[in-house]
């Protein structure tokens, strides 16, 4: 190493460059770290389930009509900012504003769409360990969300002022890591609250 | 090309004109601003290492009061009240508040010494993990200093805690200030884990790196994982005290042992996390004062990070008491009587150093050395009561006090000291004074063991832990009074750690670059080191770079004083992880106040949460918004964006 260093030195990039850098595995260490909180969560909800007597589920079996259709809106919002990302590695600046503008309005429409089925819910989050649980998990990743949508609305501002490039474009793989990090949670969210009862966990 | 963009980094000698450049290139400014806006791990780790040693004075005076209670039987000193906050709040303090930060402040201050670095990865995220736990450290006393300190224990069962039972804001207090201080430690731990992935020296390969550094990375990788279950534990207590859920209320469906499984998913590594590290400060420490390598350093590393990984099953041995089914509690026994292997190879690689060794006693290897005893006594307490019967026995009685203090004095105070003494002449250019030393250590060693080895029979006559007094003919007076003396010397033996680093700040013999011819990099650069750390990157090709001309290991040689210079700007070299080959040049972000904003706005929140006062929590978030998106901000100078053009570069690239 000591020759390769200092008799043969190359060419290095200088400062973050395409994924290279170090704020991606800044953020990896903070998905690692929510990911977890996300499975202590579950831990609970599975916990519970297997300790509190039947009856638990205070909706045996939860109501699919709204929830499905909204998890498929908030994945595919995945792949629509990654479409946007794709745009900034091409250079083309008017598909990355598209993409992470529709992937804002998707989000922004799953928020809407869970507030609304936070309400249309037959219990509140005081009337049993399974409604506390219910209501914190998913408001847990409500805030989640929320963040995320502020991370692709500062994403959607920077590129309008034509900040990044394909080969500086760091805080864009960073956000875009991060939508996919909450719309990938959910789908563990959601396949515990609204698919298990269905397979008879809890029953 | 423009070398904003591409370079290779031009390679040069030590030089003065070099020096100068790099100075006025790293430094922060003097005065006030520089105070709350500088980056510099060296002054965030002194900060992170005094506030956590006041803290250590605090708990210390707690633990006296109780003692001077417990002298004697039906001692009236302290009402049953002031005694549940003061014994929960010297473990909150103790436990969350010094031994952790403590050793977080070693780390930062040597770290990028001993990787050969300028800085740590992210430098403003470090500024900020300091002051939220600055933050967080004074919430916490604001509560106890207005009666409203935790008066569950540190770990706080439920129901005791629930609000029923605990109407005062005591937990509020308590379940808040853990999750605010829950932020700094996860902030801390993602600075290490990539510092020690990314930031090493070129040819510092994942085999040569000190074992402090095995510890440190070993620790913050099981915080990152951990923390957000003790954090989630808190916050659905004061869910269930504030709002009324019922994650823990029996009546509701709660489930009380719920709360148990997520503290001590986190408790136990926790207990690893605070003591791995100073178990590597050992391990670096040791075998420079018996003149020779640790022996075995790649089974110490591997049993470090395997204590690890085996102590993330072994929480529900905090739990044999709770009626969990038998098969669990195998499990959890059988996990708990491992861990004691790559302990115990951590031990026989410290003794076989020393009997290897040409051993030099000065205070820093007394302490070290005696580390060695107390962590085969706590040791051995604990591994009796991984035993399921014994732990039926002896759960909830002054054994496990005992044990814990062996534990985290033993293992966590002792090699804290050994550290001050061993790494004091590098942070302040001043050796500590050594016939002081040994008056300190002979107080604390004697005082320690007067105090807690008759503890052990204390648990063993029967007596609980957590009750403020005692009837007089249980067989318990002569024990307690014991121990009370002991701590008092103990605490005598602190004092004198105390004076001495004062007397030696002034006048202490000067240290020189190298006053105990250690091998490893920080010992390679100036006492105190140059804002900039190393004028030229250090190229490694051992794992002892300042003893390769006698210790002959390989052909090959370290270069110390010809390097990189990356003198465009505040520059530092990344390199791959495994090899630790030149990967990238990275620009280092300047001194900033965006850390102390987010700080501050978080204070604001969590104190709003307290006080449900929701305008409050409103501005706070908001702060903490807006600062982060300055920090975030795309910079050229950070080349978030392209940089200039290269015609507009001045040419004093290099």
């Amino acid at each position: 190493m000591v020759d390769i260093v200092l008799a043969a030195p190359r060419d290095l990039p200088v400062g973050p460059t395409g994924r290279k850098g170090l704020g991606s595995w800044g953020v990896a260490t903070l998905i690692a770290t929510e990911a977890a909180l996300f499975s202590y969560l579950l831990f609970s909800y599975f916990y519970d389930g297997v300790a509190t007597p039947k009856g638990w589920l205070l909706e045996p079996s939860p109501s699919l009509k709204l929830a499905l259709p909204n998890t498929i809106l908030l994945l595919l919002s995945s792949g629509v900012a990654w479409w946007g990302e794709h745009g900034i590695l091409t250079g083309r600046r008017g598909r990355a504003l598209w993409g992470f503008g529709i992937a804002f309005l998707m989000g922004t429409v799953f928020a809407i769409v869970q507030w609304y089925e936070w309400h249309a819910k037959p219990f509140h989050f005081g009337s049993s360990n399974y409604a506390s649980l219910y209501f914190v998990t998913t408001g847990f990743h409500m805030a989640h969300v929320l963040i995320g949508l502020l991370v692709l609305a500062a994403l959607f501002l920077w590129t309008v002022l034509d900040y990044f490039s394909p080969r500086r474009r760091l805080s864009v793989t960073a956000g875009v890591f991060y939508w996919h990090f909450v719309d990938v949670v959910w789908l563990f969210v959601f396949t515990t609250y609204y698919i298990t009862p269905y397979l008879g966990f809890g029953r | 090309m423009n070398p904003a963009n591409v370079r290779t980094p031009s390679v040069g000698p030590v030089a003065e004109a070099l020096e100068h450049r790099l100075h006025s290139l790293w430094e922060s400014p003097p005065g006030l601003a520089g105070f709350f806006s500088t980056v510099d791990h060296k002054k965030i780790g002194i900060r992170y290492i005094v506030t956590a040693f006041v803290f250590l004075v605090l708990g210390g005076i707690e633990a006296l009061t109780m003692r001077l209670q417990l002298a004697g039987p039906d001692r009236t000193l302290l009402t049953p009240n002031q005694y549940d906050q003061l014994f929960s709040t010297h473990g909150m303090t103790m436990i969350f508040l010094y031994a952790s930060p403590i050793l977080s402040g070693f780390s930062n201050y040597l770290w990028p010494l001993l990787l050969g670095s300028r800085d740590m990865a992210f430098p403003r995220l470090n500024a900020l993990s300091y002051w939220i736990y600055l933050a967080a450290g004074i919430f916490l006393y604001v509560g106890f200093l207005t009666g409203n300190g935790p008066n569950d224990g540190w770990f706080n069962y439920v129901p005791y805690a629930a609000r029923d039972y605990n109407p005062g804001l005591n937990e509020d207090f308590y379940s808040l200030g853990m999750v605010f201080l829950g932020v700094s430690v996860t902030i801390g731990a993602a600075n290490f884990i990539v510092t020690a992935m990314r930031l090493r020296a070129p040819g510092m390969s994942i085999n040569r790196i000190p074992i402090l550094v095995w510890g440190t990375l070993t620790a913050n990788v099981a915080n990152l994982i951990v923390v957000p279950a003790v954090s989630l534990a808190f916050f659905m207590l004061w869910m269930d005290r504030q709002f009324g859920t019922h994650f823990f209320d029996a009546g509701n469906g709660g489930q009380p042992l719920l709360w148990q499984h997520l503290f001590w998913i986190f408790g136990h590594p926790w207990v690893y996390a605070i003591v791995l590290p100073a178990m590597g400060m050992a391990s670096d420490a040791l075998p420079v004062f018996c003149r020779r390598p640790l022996v075995g350093y790649s089974v110490v590393a591997l049993s470090t990070v395997a204590t690890m990984i085996l102590g993330f099953g072994v929480w529900v041995h905090h739990m044999f008491a709770t009626g969990l089914p038998s098969l669990g509690l195998s499990f959890f026994s059988g996990a708990s009587i491992a861990i004691t292997v790559p302990s115990a190879v951590a031990v026989f690689a410290w003794l076989a150093t020393i009997r290897l060794g040409r051993p030099v006693t000065t205070t820093a290897f007394l302490f070290f050395s005696s580390m060695i005893v107390l962590f085969v006594i706590g040791g051995v307490s604990g591994f009796m009561t991984a035993s399921v019967p014994v732990d039926w026995q002896l759960t909830d009685t002054y054994f496990v006090v005992a044990h814990i203090h062996y534990v985290l004095i033993g293992i966590n105070v002792f090699p804290v000291v050994g550290a001050v003494y061993f790494w004091f002449p590098k942070m302040t250019g001043r050796l500590m004074d050594e016939r002081l030393g040994r008056w300190n250590f002979w107080t604390m060693f004697i005082g320690f063991n007067v105090a807690f080895l008759p503890m052990h029979l204390t648990g063993l006559l029967g007596m609980p832990r957590r009750v403020y007094t005692y009837a007089d003919g249980m067989g318990w007076d002569t024990l307690n009074l014991i121990t009370s003396i002991g701590s008092l010397v103990l605490a005598v033996g602190v004092l004198l750690l105390v004076v001495n680093v004062f007397r030696s700040l002034k006048h202490g013999a000067v240290a020189g670059d190298n006053p105990w011819d250690a091998p490893t990099l920080e010992w390679s650069v100036s006492s105190p080191p140059p804002p900039y750390n190393f004028a030229v990157i250090p190229t490694v090709a051992s794992r002892h770079p300042l003893w390769e001309g006698r210790l002959e290991e390989t052909q090959a040689r370290s270069s110390l004083s010809r390097g990189m210079e990356l003198k465009s700007g505040k520059e530092v070299i990344g390199t791959t992880s495994l090899d630790a080959a030149p990967d990238i040049i990275l620009e280092m972000p300047g001194d900033t106040f965006a850390p102390l904003c987010v700080a501050i706005g978080m204070a604001l929140t969590f104190a709003g949460l307290l006080l449900k006062s929701w305008a409050c929590v409103w501005v706070g978030g908001v702060i903490v918004a807006l600062s982060l998106l300055a920090w975030l901000w795309p910079r050229r100078k950070l080349r978030e964006r392209e940089p200039e053009p290269a015609g507009a570069v001045e040419s004093a690239h290099g």
